[in-house]
Formats: structure tokens, C-alpha cells, sequence
């Protein structure tokens, strides 16, 4: 078995498993740290975003690298179309694949990348949830690239990263970075993808099964549960203990893997999200109090649904109630839609709701007392007369490189009373400001991250008991940023073994496959004949028909056939007594039996009919010209002073 | 032989009051509980005396599954739970949960309030059984305990109707519930993988019928409804809050919409509003169509049907009405029929199957006159029409069921009798396999092949698959698996035999035999045993005989030949007591030579 490490992000996991001869992708996540090396695109051009000087290497002189380069408050970025890190596509070639596991809606940005124009002819599985969120996630990243078009494609810029300052000069293989996928490699992409129900067993070729289970992380978010009939896998991706509105995580089935490979822990390792949620309602209450807006930068699935829930409630604690909260993102009714529809994979209050019938969300309820608003995008209709300050603004994209936040950046970054919550924990909220530096808007970093956190994936890998752990060579050293911080790693205990992989590696597990199952028929049962060797333990030889289908082994009786075919055979063992044999050849007749010995043995001869019998502890060899009459007689003689199975 | 035992306690031959006990490798399974409409004794409900005839049957039970939300499925389920007493498990699916309860609900109000019965189960005991409720989600494997498995599939029908495949140890069996083979208005078609099971109990309403299409049924509806209406006449659709109601609801929508008409639709109060919530929230559940557009405009929002009252009943000129119950037994359809059935310009439009004992059968047979408990007679003079608008799968979509998931034995249930023998015949004929009926109370046992899983180690398979795969293709070649099966401390493998030996400890014996045949050949020992290398491989076409030098070979056998090239050969045969058989033809084969 063999694991294959596609991506440098174990938030954004991609891997390859191969075992039993199928080559498995657990997730493709797509790695989108690359954009915050760019200049922001804003649909409608701004003169700070277009004046900014030109940079150049000290030493360099390439008129074709000039203008590729633009320079913010020292900082340097590219000014192109933005490009994104796509797995590793060196290490296999995407047409082997036979199928791909999806974990949830953030580990799949990449599918696009991965199934179309590659060859790929596999199965994709994932949750329903998975793929409808998932789809609202890639349809939105597409119109968020393609609304604002850009000329001039920067290139000449990676051939000179090593001259260019922190941080680009440490972007990760810039030279392998591509444009996003269109609209239709979207749809191609997903019409791949089969639905799957949690605890539903899917065969995979006859040779493993696979089986989804619920990982309380997000709407349909799953681990997967790889087994043939003896062996057991889990593949652990964004997992949650927190009790917030998706079906909470199913440990059980999780259990005594022989290899569990976890990745996708916090990304806010040192925070709480409870607090965090706490400390962004207080700032939120201020700030509107104060009469400033709230922008959010966030994805439009996820934790938003339960920031519309507890932020209704705090506003009207604070009297703020009247301030409207908009949701803008050209999936936001689809998403606020099909949050209200999938009441099966929700947490059981919420679920219960749907028995009254109730919406389990209450953001259909803000909808229609128009607390909530939500718009496509800022220049939709009805959106400006609709606006209405102060308020708080939900849009995308995190990174504040596209989509309408970063209008709303440009719009109120200049004023003090305004504030921007970072509640999303995928990008640093420093660098994502950083090509709008200088800022007079407050900053304030809520990071919500309710995956697993380290105190929490220590206690879980304690109770899973896994023989063999798989991680990021990351999680088994603290933070690059805060080596002090010991404990935010893996422990390594002496019970089980802890591999380490990283990208680009191909790390060979220890799990050998020793046992198969066959199925055999009752006719075949029937001629079992077990012997008793010794107190207990029993031997008995089958010969059957081989069948096998699909994998699937079948053995069935041998019917005898006219020529000399198979047919089921017995072993001896043990050794022969060697008086007993001599004494049963005087009675059979043969009386000139002469016995010798041998360096290892004996040797009988049998002078008149000129054989020998070699014996000697665990072997017999009876030698005689073509006699078969006697050779027959020999071997029933030998055949009794041996036991059998 | 291990068997599969199905007892039906409703439903076995007959139509409504769905029960079957199945019981497979001792386990006992209730497949659904459900009451009979016609009947308002103690004959609506199945006879769980037969489980026990002393009381509660929790301990005889090991789980309960319910197919769909309608009563003749589920209507008996408070009253076994909580009556008869039973606290095991309960599944169904997540849509059945949340209407079930309150269809049952509506049922005992009509039953105890207006028709005032006794001992029927109360609100209360509604509750407490639907607390005994497991959800599950399509495809979703449940392990009810360690060796009980069930998974649900979809079955059109209704919302959130479901065909449940239960599995314990090697045996399987599939019930089918109520189904549908053919996608409408708002729900898909039933789907099942190719799951081979030993049986499929299917439902066989429509075991004779092969329907026409849908959309000329549902020209003809419309075209019916729009005349009476024109006339000035009154249309009452008996239906079940929730199922039929709603696609007929759509069709009647979009065509009162396209037409522009202006006769009021209603639709009985009080479950309108919760029932299409039900939809709405449930949309999952639905068809692609209404899946896709559901964000952009929600199918179950209607904008010309509006709540009953019952005051509009005497009011004048033409209304279309839908009315609960849909068989006119009880309840505000049976009162509304009972009103308007006197005038000829009004009709009803029976869109379903209506059990014995119920008004609507009586006047889909015709009757003129009906004479009602309270010795009120109503003359019938209003035209009746029947349009099977009820989800159920024709003869075709059945047979289509058996294709797609291939069982080994078939059960019809939840039919007629006579009907059913008609598809039993055609079942047998088409696929070559068993069909059942079985009535009430009857107990059909279905035998099962025995399949016994075991363990092997690895090597051998693969030793036995490298060993013919270098054999050349040969279709006829049948592949043979040998190895010793080593039992001790309760496991058992199958391995190689040297393995086994190692395993117990102990030393295996071999015999080998060797014997001598001359033989006059001239020419060098190598051109000889070429040619015996040619003679064996004719001989023994079914094994693999190789050639290395002067030695020729198949499994342990060794042929060798020795002496000069004009002399006479000397022809060692050895092998080993295990091929003993192999070892002695060949010997013979080669003495016939020589001599």
C-alpha cells in the first residue's frame, strides 16, 4: 500500500492511496495561498489600484518582466490574471485513477483540474450536500475570475522569484501554477460525481469498499472508511467534535484502523471559536453602534449560516436590530435554499425542526422580515436601493483578491468607524490586506475554524486506536511561527507507529494483505473430512472449482471428468517406524527385505524383485524397475505406517 | 438447507392492512404495520395474536420497518407499539417520520371522534411510538445488530417512500413497499442496484395492468374536469392528504393557469399548507425537475388552489374540490359526496385504488344507491370516474424490478388474488424462478443455497493465479483451487499445505516412487523426450507440461530419459504419492510403448 502526498496544504488535502491494486484520490483540494501574491481585481478599475509604481529587481534588466511587477506599501504583487496551485500532477497520471473520495465541499476545488482533459475515467464519490454546496463553491469562484477579465498574462516574473522580496520570493512552485477552469470543465466535473449516503457501502471493483461517514465538520462533510475483509483504513479529513449544525461525527466506525491518515487539523491551532463567535458579536454590536459597517469576507456556505443565526439574536440584544445584514454572492439564494433542504444531514435539533415543519435555519425567517437581504452581486437589482448604512456585508472572497469584497474593501477601508471581520481561517488576514495598506478601517480577526484542534486530535487518536498514523510532517512539529508551542503536535506514543509524509513524497505503509475471503459452496463442504492432528486442531484438504467474479472468489465441486483431471488428494506425514515396516512387508510375503543404513537414513532392498525404499525422517522414495503390481503392494504398505490429512 | 420463512398477516393476497413477519437466520423482522380501510372492526388491524397470543411481542421481534406514510402501511403501528406492546426498533425514512404521525393523528380523530370508536389507540400513544422511530437515509447501511442489516432505496410512490433490503449473515431479501417505475409530476421513479437477493417480496396492485401512458391519463382528467366544470357542475377528487393530492394539485395549477379558468379550486383545510411544507422541506425527495427549479419557483406555492371551507360546500356554480379521505369512508370527503351525489351534473373522480368495504369501491362497482350505518340511503346520480392516477407499478414496471435487481425467488403481496396468479405464471415463465403467493396467516418457506465464507491466505491465491495465468488462454480450462483448511482456537484458514504443516507443527511425509521403462528410440535422449513432451501435452490436454532438457514434467511427475544416442532408453518416472494417479497413467502410457 502506498500513499502519493499531491498537495503542499493539508487544509486543501490531495492524495493518492493505492492498496489492492486500486489507485484511490482522497480529496483534491485546491491549494488558492497563490492569489494573495496578486493584485486584487475589482470590477470597476481604481486609480490607487492603477498607480501603483512599477517594481523591478535591483540588478535586473528584462523589458519583458517590466510592469509585471507593481509595489504597495513595500510589498510586492503581481499584476495579472490570478493563477492557483493545482495538485501535483508528476507523480501519476490522472487517467489511472480509478476512483475519487471526497470529504467535503472545501476539498474539491480542484476536481475540475484533475477529471477534465487528463483521461480520467473514474467514479467520484461524495455526499449530496458535498456536491451541491460544492458546485455553489466552484460556480461562484468561476463568475467571481471571469466578471473581471484581465489583459496581460504575467509570466517572466518566475523566472526571477529568487531577486523578489518576502513574501513572493517564498511562493510555493510558482512555475506550476494555471488559470481556473471554466464553466464547462465545472459541469463536466460534477455530472462525475455519484451520490452517496453516510454509513452507504460502496463497492469499489469487488476489491475494497468504501463507506462515508459523518465528520460534523459541514453540511454532508464525511471521513472515509476504506475495508476489504481484513484490512481497514480511514482516511480522516475536517473533522469537528463541536456540537454546530451538521450530523455530529460518527467515531465508532472509525475505530481500530489498521492505518488511519488524518490531515486537515485547525488552522487557528491557538484559538477558540466559541470565544472567537463571542468576540465578533461584541465587535460587530460596537462597531454598527458606533455607526460604522461591518464587512465579512466569507464563503457562502458554512459557518455564515450560523453567523446569520447567533448575530440576529446579539443585534437585537444590542438594539442594533434595525441595521440590516446583506449576504451578496452570486449563490447566495442557492445557498440559503439548499441549507433548508437537507435536514437529513443535520444536527438532530435542527432536524427535529422539520417535523413541525419548521425551517431547520432560521435565515428563510430573517429573509422574509428582511433582516436578511441577499444579492448576486453589488450591481444587481434592487441592491442600491436597498442598501442602507450601517450594516453588515457577507461576501466573498476571503482572500480579498476577487469577488465583491474587494469593492467593499476600496469603498470603507478609508474610514475609521468602519470594521472588517475575518472569520474565515483559510488565508492570513495580513496579507490579505496587504495590497490595501494603508487602511484607516479597523481590523479584527475572528477566525472560526471548528475542525479539530490538536488537544482534540490526540484525545480522538487515543480512542480510535489506530495501529499505524498517517500525517503531515507538519503536525508533528510545532508551528514554524511559535516553536515554543510543543504541545500543538501530534504525540507520538510508543503504541502505535507515526509516519510522517510531505509533498511530492510516495510513503510505503505497513499493511500487507495476507488473508482473501472464497466463498464455497455447500457441496463442496459436505467432502471437508477435518483430522484430528493434535488436541483441537484440525486439518482437512478442499479442492473445488475456482470461480471468480468481480473479485468476488467462489469455489465450487469438482465434478470428475472422463481423463485424468483434478480431484482432491490427501497429504501424510509424520514418520514411518521402521520395524512396523518390516514387519508388514514379511507378512505381505516379501521376505528378503535387507535392511541398510544410509547417512541420513535407511535402504531397504529387496533383492528378488531388485526395488529399494530410501526412508528416512520425512521422505520416502520407492524405486522399482515396472513392476507396478508390487509398486502398488508397496504403497498401500507404506501408506498405512503413515498418518494422513 | 437454510431457508427464508414469510408469513403475511395482511396483504397476502389482498389489498391494504400491509404486515408481513419474515424471519432469516433467526431473525424476526415486522415488515410493515399497517390497517385495513375497509374494515371498522377488529379486522382493520393485523393479527399480532400470532406472534403471541399472550401479549407483548418485543421479545419476538427484532426490528420493525415501515415502507411509506400511507395508513394500510403504517395505520396499525400505535396500536401494535403501544397496544400489543412492542419497544424494539422502529425505521423508516426521514420524510415517513416527520408525515406519518400526523396521518395517524387524522385517522383516530375521525375514528374515535366522529365515528366513536372504542379502544383505539390516543394522541399520546401516537407520540410514544414515534419515539421508538429510527430515521434512515437512502442507501444509509443500518446495522440493526451485529448480523441484521438494512438499507433503503427509493421508491417513487410517495414522498419519501422506500424499498428496504434487509440482509442477515449470506441471505438477503428485498421488500418492495408501495412503488412507482415511472417518474411524475413531482416524484422519480423507484431505483434498485442489481442487489441479488434470495427474494423479492414485491406488491402487485396493478399485477394485471399495463397502463397507458401518463399523459393521456392526465388529458383525460383534465378534459373530464374542465366539461363539468363548463356544465356548471361540481368535481369532488376524494384523496390522501399527501401523495396523489400534490401531483394532481400541479396539473390542475399549470392548467387552470394556461386556460385562464375561473372556477375556484379548493383543497380541504387543515392539511394544505403543513402537508406542502412537507414537500418543500423534503424537496430532496422529489423529482429532478422540481429539484432544479425549486430556488427560482417553489412547485408546491400554489396560486389558484385555496383552503376548503366547509360552508362552500352548498355554495353555487361549479368549484373542483380535493377531499380527504381518498377511499370516501369517513371524514369531510365522504360528507361532501354525500351532498352532491343526488345531482347528475356534478362528478367524482376516483384517482385511486379504493379497498373492499369502502364507499368508493361500492360506487367504482357501480352501485346506484348506497345505504349508509345510520340507514341514510344516497341515491348515486352524479357521474363516477376511476383514473388510476395511484403510484403503484403496472405489470411491466414489476417484471422491470425483478430485471434490475435479480432475485432468486419472487413473493407477490398486496394484491389480488386472481390478478396475482396471473403474474405469477408470466414471472415464472419470463425469468425461470420461483414465485409465491402466500394468503393470510400462510407460512411460505424459501430454501437458499448455502455459500460458507472462509478464510485464505493470501499466497495460495495468488500462487494458484500466476500458476494459470502462464498457462496459455484457454476458455475450457477450468480453474482449480487446492489447499489444506488448518481449524484451531476457533479460526480457520485455508493455506498452502506446507504452510498448514508449519502452522500445526508438525512434518509432512513425502512418498515418491520412481520406476523404470526402456524404451528403443534411436536418436539423441533430447529428441526423445521431445517427443514424449509432444505425446504428454496431447494426452493431457487439461494440464501444463513443461520441458527442461531431458526432463520432462507435469505437476510433481518427472519423465527422464537416459542412455546414448543408438541405444536403448532408459525412462525414469517419478512422482510423488499425491499425484499418484498422474504418475501411474503416464507410466503406463509409456510401458504400452515400450512394448
Amino acid at each position: 500500500m502506498k500513499l502519493y502526498c499531491l498537495s503542499n496544504d493539508p487544509n486543501k488535502p490531495c492524495h493518492i492511496l493505492t492498496f489492492n491494486e486500486i489507485t484511490m484520490m482522497l480529496d483534491c483540494g485546491l491549494s488558492m495561498q497563490s492569489v494573495l501574491n496578486f493584485l486584487p481585481l475589482p470590477f470597476v478599475a481604481t486609480n490607487r489600484l492603477l498607480n501603483l509604481p512599477t517594481w523591478m529587481p535591483n540588478d535586473v534588466v528584462d523589458a519583458d518582466l517590466e510592469g509585471e511587477l507593481k509595489e504597495n506599501c513595500d510589498r510586492v504583487f503581481v499584476d495579472s490574471p490570478l493563477e492557483f496551485c493545482p495538485p501535483l500532477d508528476k507523480l501519476i497520471n490522472f487517467a489511472q485513477v480509478d476512483v475519487i473520495l471526497i470529504s467535503n465541499y472545501l476539498c474539491m476545488m480542484a476536481l475540475p483540474f484533475i477529471t477534465e482533459g487528463t483521461g480520467f475515467q473514474g467514479r467520484v464519490y461524495a455526499t449530496e450536500p458535498t456536491l451541491q454546496i460544492g458546485r455553489l463553491l466552484l460556480e461562484e469562484l468561476v463568475i467571481y475570475i471571469e466578471q473581471c477579465p484581465k489583459a496581460g498574462f504575467a509570466t517572466q516574473w518566475k523566472n526571477f522569484v529568487h531577486k523578489l522580496p518576502y513574501p513572493i520570493n517564498e511562493a510555493f512552485k510558482p512555475k506550476s501554477w494555471k488559470q481556473i477552469y471554466n464553466m464547462a470543465n465545472v459541469n463536466a466535473s460534477l455530472s462525475r460525481i455519484q451520490m452517496v449516503g453516510y454509513n452507504e457501502k460502496i463497492d469499489v471493483y469487488g476489491a475494497l469498499q468504501v463507506v462515508p461517514a459523518s465528520s460534523g465538520f459541514c453540511l454532508g462533510s464525511s471521513n472515509w472508511i476504506i475495508t476489504t475483509d481484513y484490512e481497514k483504513i480511514v482516511y480522516l479529513s475536517g473533522s469537528s467534535t463541536l456540537t454546530t449544525h451538521p450530523r455530529p461525527m460518527d467515531h465508532n466506525s472509525l475505530k481500530n484502523a489498521d492505518v488511519l491518515i488524518m490531515t486537515d487539523l485547525t488552522q487557528t491551532p491557538i484559538s477558540n471559536p466559541d470565544s472567537m463567535l463571542g468576540v465578533l458579536c461584541v465587535v460587530v454590536g460596537m462597531t454598527l453602534r458606533g455607526g460604522g459597517n461591518v464587512l465579512i469576507p466569507c464563503y457562502p456556505t458554512g459557518v455564515v449560516y450560523d453567523l446569520f443565526e447567533c448575530l440576529s439574536l446579539k443585534m437585537a440584544d444590542l438594539g442594533v436590530a434595525n441595521c440590516p445584514m446583506f449576504f451578496v454572492s452570486p449563490v447566495a439564494d442557492m445557498s440559503l435554499a439548499y441549507s433548508n433542504i437537507l435536514a437529513e444531514w443535520l444536527s438532530s435539533v435542527k432536524q427535529n425542526k422539520v417535523y413541525i415543519p419548521d425551517e431547520p435555519f432560521p435565515h428563510g425567517m430573517l429573509v422574509k422580515s428582511n433582516k436578511l437581504k441577499h444579492f448576486k452581486h453589488i450591481y444587481s437589482d434592487g441592491f442600491s436601493t436597498d442598501f442602507q448604512e450601517p450594516c453588515v456585508v457577507f461576501c466573498g472572497h476571503p482572500s480579498l483578491r476577487f469577488g465583491d469584497a474587494v469593492q467593499f474593501v476600496e469603498m470603507w477601508g478609508n474610514n475609521p468607524r468602519n470594521c472588517i471581520v475575518f472569520t474565515e481561517p483559510d488565508f492570513d488576514y495580513i496579507e490579505a490586506l496587504a495590497p490595501y495598506q494603508p487602511l484607516q478601517m479597523k481590523v479584527a480577526h475572528c477566525a472560526i475554524d471548528t475542525s479539530l484542534n490538536f488537544t482534540q486530535a490526540n484525545k480522538l487518536i487515543k480512542e480510535l486506536k489506530p495501529t499505524t498514523l498517517v500525517v503531515p510532517e507538519c503536525y508533528t512539529k510545532p508551528p514554524a511561527g511559535a516553536p515554543n508551542l510543543t504541545e500543538l503536535v501530534i504525540d507520538s506514543t510508543p503504541e502505535r507507529t507515526v509516519i510522517p509524509y510531505k509533498w511530492g513524497e510516495v510513503i510505503n505503509l505497513p499493511l500487507k494483505r495476507k488473508q482473501g475471503k472464497v466463498y464455497i459452496e455447500n457441496d463442496v463442504a459436505k467432502q471437508v473430512h477435518p483430522v484430528e492432528i493434535k488436541p483441537g486442531t484440525f486439518l482437512s484438504t478442499i479442492t473445488g472449482n475456482f470461480n471468480v467474479k468481480d473479485n468476488i472468489y467462489n469455489v465450487k465441486e469438482l465434478k470428475p471428468t472422463s481423463d485424468i483431471g483434478p480431484r482432491n488428494i490427501n497429504y501424510e506425514w509424520g514418520s514411518i517406524n521402521l520395524s512396523e515396516l518390516m514387519a508388514k512387508l514379511s507378512k505381505e510375503g516379501i521376505n528378503d527385505a535387507k535392511l541398510d543404513n544410509t547417512a541420513n537414513g535407511y535402504v531397504i532392498h529387496l533383492q528378488e524383485k531388485d526395488a529399494l525404499i530410501h526412508l528416512d525422517e520425512k521422505n520416502t522414495h520407492v524405486l522399482c524397475n515396472s513392476d507396478e503390481n508390487l509398486r502398488s503392494r508397496l504403497r498401500t504398505i507404506l501408506m498405512q505406517c503413515l498418518k494422513k490429512f | 438447507m437454510p431457508d427464508i420463512k414469510v408469513t403475511p398477516l395482511g396483504a397476502g393476497q389482498d389489498v391494504g392492512r400491509s404486515c408481513l413477519l419474515l424471519t432469516m437466520g433467526g431473525k424476526n423482522i415486522m415488515l410493515d404495520c399497517g390497517m385495513h380501510m375497509g374494515y371498522n372492526d377488529e379486522r382493520r388491524f393485523p393479527d399480532f395474536s400470532y406472534i403471541n397470543p399472550d401479549g407483548p411481542i418485543t421479545s419476538y421481534i427484532d426490528c420493525v420497518i415501515i415502507s411509506h406514510f400511507h395508513l394500510d402501511h403504517c395505520g396499525a403501528l400505535p396500536y401494535m407499539s403501544e397496544m400489543v406492546g412492542y419497544n424494539g426498533p422502529i425505521y423508516m425514512t426521514h420524510p415517513t417520520k416527520a408525515i406519518a404521525p400526523i396521518l395517524l393523528e387524522d385517522m383516530r380523530k375521525v375514528s374515535v371522534e366522529r365515528k366513536g370508536e372504542q379502544n383505539f389507540f390516543t394522541s399520546q400513544m401516537i407520540k410514544d411510538c414515534m419515539k421508538k422511530v429510527i430515521a434512515v437515509t437512502l442507501h444509509q447501511s443500518v446495522m440493526v445488530d451485529n448480523d441484521l442489516e438494512i438499507k433503503a432505496y427509493y421508491a417513487g410512490h410517495v414522498l419519501g417512500a422506500g424499498m428496504f433490503w434487509v440482509r442477515v449473515g449470506n441471505q438477503s431479501i428485498v421488500y418492495t413497499g408501495d412503488y412507482n417505475m415511472t417518474p411524475d409530476r413531482h416524484l422519480g421513479a423507484a431505483w434498485i442496484d442489481k442487489c441479488r437477493p434470495d427474494l423479492l417480496i414485491s406488491e402487485s396492485t396493478y399485477a394485471t395492468t399495463i397502463r397507458d401512458s401518463k399523459r393521456c391519463r392526465e388529458r383525460d382528467f383534465l378534459k373530464k374536469v374542465h366539461e363539468c366544470v363548463d356544465r356548471g357542475g361540481k368535481v369532488l377528487i376524494p384523496v390522501f392528504a399527501l401523495g396523489r393530492a400534490q401531483e394532481l394539485c400541479i396539473l390542475l395549477e399549470t392548467y387552470w393557469e394556461r386556460m385562464n379558468l375561473k372556477a375556484p379550486v379548493y383543497f380541504a383545510l387543515g392539511l394544505t399548507d403543513k402537508a406542502n411544507n412537507y414537500y418543500k422541506m423534503f424537496i430532496t425527495w422529489t423529482n429532478q425537475k422540481i429539484r432544479k427549479t425549486f430556488v427560482q419557483r417553489n412547485m408546491f406555492d400554489f396560486k389558484h388552489i385555496k383552503p376548503f371551507d366547509r360552508q362552500f360546500i352548498d355554495n353555487p356554480g361549479p368549484m373542483v374540490v380535493f377531499a380527504t379521505p381518498g377511499m370516501l369512508h369517513a371524514g369531510l370527503s365522504l360528507q361532501i359526496f354525500k351532498k352532491w351525489a343526488p345531482c347528475e351534473n356534478n362528478m367524482v373522480i376516483m384517482p385511486g385504488f379504493c379497498v373492499q368495504g369502502t364507499v368508493g369501491n361500492q360506487i367504482l362497482n357501480g352501485a346506484k344507491k348506497i345505504e349508509f350505518e345510520n340507514r341514510q340511503i344516497i341515491e348515486v346520480k352524479m357521474s363516477v370516474e376511476y383514473m388510476s392516477f395511484s403510484a403503484h407499478a403496472d405489470a411491466k414496471g414489476i417484471m422491470q424490478l425483478i430485471q434490475y435487481c435479480e432475485p432468486t425467488n419472487v413473493m407477490l403481496v398486496h394484491g389480488e388474488a386472481e390478478k396475482m396468479e396471473f403474474l405469477k405464471e408470466k414471472i415464472k415463465e419470463e425469468f425461470n424462478i420461483n414465485c409465491f403467493n402466500p394468503a393470510n396467516g400462510e407460512t411460505c418457506v424459501i430454501n437458499t443455497p448455502v455459500k460458507i465464507p472462509l478464510d485464505v491466505s493470501l499466497s495460495l491465491l495468488k500462487a494458484e493465479a500466476k500458476k494459470f495465468n502462464m498457462l496459455p488462454p484457454n476458455p475450457e480450462r477450468r480453474r482449480v483451487l487446492h489447499g489444506v483448511l488448518v481449524m484451531k482456537d476457533n479460526t480457520h484458514c485455508l493455506m498452502d499445505v506446507e504452510d498448514a504443516c508449519k502452522e500445526v507443527g508438525i512434518n509432512r511425509h513425502i512418498i515418491r516412487f520412481t520406476s523404470t521403462v526402456y524404451l528403443n528410440d534411436s536418436g539423441p535422449p533430447l529428441s526423445t523426450a521431445k517427443k514424449l513432451h509432444q505425446l504428454l501435452e496431447e494426452k493431457l490436454s487439461q494440464w501444463s507440461v513443461t520441458i527442461s532438457d531431458v526432463e520432462v514434467s507435469v505437476e510433481s511427475v518427472i519423465v527422464k530419459v537416459e542412455g546414448d544416442e543408438n541405444e536403448q532408453k532408459s525412462i525414469f518416472v517419478s512422482w510423488t504419492n499425491q499425484d499418484e494417479d498422474l504418475g501411474s497413467y503416464i507410466l503406463e502410457l509409456l510401458s504400452s510403448m515400450a512394448k
